[in-house]
């Protein structure tokens, strides 16, 4: 398969604490040579300071202070480099306590999780957990990191026994693509460099894995959509029938002269231009941000969407979703919310929990409880006025919302439409 | 299929774009933070592509340290009027008068920190709330858990342990009385990123960035500029130096760079050699290992 050169792929580091994932993260921006001079400096400092010779990796990715002092990760932390293929953006997420909420956090965007698993551990809960949550938020690659195999001799029978192990499970879930690789992070093998110390695989460093995974499929671009953010009326005499209607692109192509439909009102026009920076395009396509004009003079406002005549969403003010509670505050019963899907907001009641997921061993529980941090839910919810939608399968960005409560303003929950 | 994809500039761009509006969309009174700096001219220039043909729908706020390099005011009132944008000054110097800050004292005495007090007081006065900034995650690691939307609290202070998930691309811009937002459009741009769009777009940016000969003293391991505003200690000499600058800020702290590279062509090609962090020149982030999270819990930028 071609692959598109000089893309952005966004990957997530999932594991359990001392797994080594602050190492892998470490190794990969050493080796891929996006350490600068000063940063060395720095962790050669704070290794000594602790007493140890030359540079613990781990402390590359060492973030605000409070973790420090504590000597953990709290939040979701966001990691950049480039090679000459691509750029890269690790959402660096932690292993601990409120991994739920900060993973999915992270996974939210991703094209590609990296899930870590201590060969000498094999498969624990914790690795269930990351990949039921991988699955859940549709992450379309999943890279396997078998870590430490210098601990286990470089044992390709152990490399393979984990394999099993993974699969018996994971083949339970929704997981699109799953790949292996025998790497130690401390050591390097496999992460950026080939190593000696496995000739038996055969198979891609990780950096090689992520330089070349095919992901221009990995956005939709068959249904078009596009939420209107703002609309934009120039002052000026040049511009006095103008009306813009900026956004982004969420999915599928567009080109000028096709039939649109204006939801929710159901008026439809015709694309008369599509804008980028005062330039005029034939076509657009996700995730683009451009500005459209159409051919008639429609009363269009944010929250409105463009889709094609032909290929609509879906419209209702019954959704049924998997939510994921994000804040310390539990669910409050009867409470209204505010849905952000799309530019679109309204006001939504969670009407009913139809089960909760155990994340521990993935059973569904028929618990009526209200949702508290970390929980994950199968749920009912019902808007004052009709969404545009698309199953999350189809679409990440026109199948996801938030609810906030409007006590705190506080953003209480992540909502995938089933 | 294969040609619908974005490079990583353009999709860089997109996102950068679609922050933009969402801020437009949800406040009432935002303003871009606007340094001087190559990361506020970007985010100027996206904002203008963001709106075309409507005119950059933000009024540019200026915190000024009055340490300024002379170069940085002209291209600042030179791009307002270009942008016919409003500008909204706050002056430290003023603070100082006024009694709200104590100018610092000291071989390595900066305003820097003083320009936080400036900052809020001038977000309060012009009922500010929303705050654009150039801040990106890659500059510095405290920045590495912001934000694209960042609450503040009504004092203006952040806490990095207590901030809203963000999720896909939804951002809650909701706030009470007296609390604002500072939000970062470029957050997942890197320094080499934003070189190589300035140079693709062809954005105009301060001289000051390629080199040229100026006076220099060698201070705080690196070459801060000569002006009315530097005490030599007896030690120190001012020299002419070929010198670029990678951040620009208050002149007093920011270091420059022996360079040669005098186009913008040749600037790029010397950041994607560097081997320091550009941030390693300000004598403000080398006070402590947790110098930037200090501040930015108080209110900085
Ligand atoms: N032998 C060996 N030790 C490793 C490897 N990767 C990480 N470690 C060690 O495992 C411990 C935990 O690693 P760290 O990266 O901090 O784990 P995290 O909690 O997942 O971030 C540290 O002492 C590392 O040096 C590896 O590939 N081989």
């Amino acid at each position: 398969m071609q692959i598109d050169k000089n893309q952005l792929l966004r990957f997530t580091t999932a594991g359990s604490v001392d797994d080594g994932k602050s190492t892998l993260i470490g190794r990969l921006l050493y080796d891929s040579k996006s350490i600068f001079e000063d940063q060395l400096a720095a962790v050669e400092r704070s290794t000594q300071k602790q007493g140890r010779e030359g540079v613990d990796l781990a402390l590359f990715t060492d973030g605000l202070r409070d973790e420090r002092e504590q000597g953990i990760t709290i939040d979701v932390a966001y990691r950049y480099f480039t090679t000459p293929k691509r750029k890269f953006i690790i959402a660096d997420t932690p292993g601990h306590i409120q991994y739920t909420r900060n993973m999915v956090t992270g996974a939210s965007t991703a094209n590609a999780a990296i899930i870590l698993i201590d060969a000498r551990n094999g498969v624990v809960e914790q690795t269930k957990r990351h990949s039921f949550i991988a699955s859940l938020l549709q992450i379309p690659h999943v890279i396997v990191c078998v870590n430490k195999m210098d601990l286990v001799d470089y044992a390709e029978a152990r490399f393979n026994e984990i394999i099993n192990q993974y699969e018996e499970f994971a083949s339970k879930m929704m997981i699109k693509d799953v790949s292996f690789i025998p790497i130690s992070a401390l050591e390097g093998d496999n992460v950026v460099n080939k190593t000696q110390n496995m000739n038996w695989y055969g198979g891609a460093t990780l950096l090689h894995k992520l330089e070349n995974i095919y992901i221009s499929s990995d956005v939709n671009k068959v249904d078009f959509r596009f939420p209107v953010q703002t609309v934009l009326r120039p002052q000026s005499k040049e511009f006095v029938d103008y009306r813009g209607y900026a956004g982004r692109i969420e999915g599928g192509i567009v080109r000028v002269g096709d039939e649109v439909s204006i939801l929710p009102a159901g008026f439809t026009s015709k694309i008369k231009t599509i804008e980028k920076n005062g330039q005029q395009l034939a076509e657009a396509y996700a995730p683009m941000s451009v500005t459209i004009t159409l051919e008639d003079d429609i009363d269009i406002s944010r929250g409105n969407m463009l889709v094609k005549v032909n290929n609509q969403p879906e419209m209702e003010q019954d959704v049924t979703a998997m939510i994921c509670w994000l804040d310390n505050q539990p669910q409050r019963d009867r409470a209204k919310y505010v849905i952000k899907q799309t530019t679109n907001e309204q006001k939504a009641l969670i009407k009913e929990t139809e089960y909760k997921y155990d994340i521990n061993n993935l059973a569904r529980n028929k618990d009526m409880s209200p949702l508290q941090m970390n929980e994950i839910a199968k749920v009912k919810i019902r808007t004052n006025a009709p969404l545009m939608f698309d199953s999350y399968r189809s679409n990440r960005n026109t199948g996801s919302f938030i609810l906030i409560d409007e006590a705190t303003n506080a953003t209480v929950a992540a909502g995938m439409i089933v | 299929m294969d040609k619908y994809y974005l490079s990583y500039l353009d999709e860089l761009e997109s996102e950068a774009i679609f922050v933009l509006r969402e801020v437009y969309a949800q406040f009432q009174n935002p303003v871009i933070l606007f340094s001087g700096g190559k990361d506020s001219i970007l985010v100027t220039h996206l904002a203008k592509k963001a709106f075309t043909p409507c005119s950059v729908p933000f009024p540019l706020m200026h915190i000024d340290t009055g340490h300024n390099f002379p170069e940085t005011i002209a291209f600042r009132d030179q791009l307002v009027s270009n942008l016919g944008a409003k500008l909204i000054v706050g002056s430290v110097q003023q603070s100082i008068d006024e009694g709200r800050v104590l100018e610092e004292k000291g071989a390595n005495a900066s305003r820097n920190a003083l320009q936080t007090t400036t900052l809020l007081d001038t977000i309060e006065r012009q009922k500010i709330d929303c705050a654009i900034g150039g801040g990106r995650r890659d500059e510095e690691k405290a920045r590495a858990k912001e934000r694209f939307f960042s609450h503040r609290d009504d004092f203006g202070q952040w806490d990095p342990k207590n901030q809203r998930p963000e999720l896909w691309n939804l951002f809650n811009g909701k706030y009470f009385d007296g609390e604002h937002f500072r939000v970062f459009p470029i957050s997942n741009w890197t320094e080499m990123d934003v070189w190589n769009y300035i140079k693709r777009e062809n954005i105009q940016i301060p001289s000051l960035y390629l080199a040229h000969e100026r006076e220099v003293v060698w201070k705080n391991e690196s070459w801060i500029p000569y002006s009315q505003f530097i005490k030599l200690k007896p030690n120190e000499e001012v020299v002419t130096k070929k010198i670029r600058f990678r951040t620009l800020g208050d002149i007093t702290i920011t270091g420059g760079i022996e360079s040669s590279a005098d186009t913008l062509e040749k600037v790029v090609q010397e950041v994607s050699m560097m081997r320091k962090t550009e941030r390693g020149n300000r004598a403000d982030d080398k006070r402590s290992e947790t110098a930037m999270e200090d501040r930015k819990k108080q209110g900085y930028f």
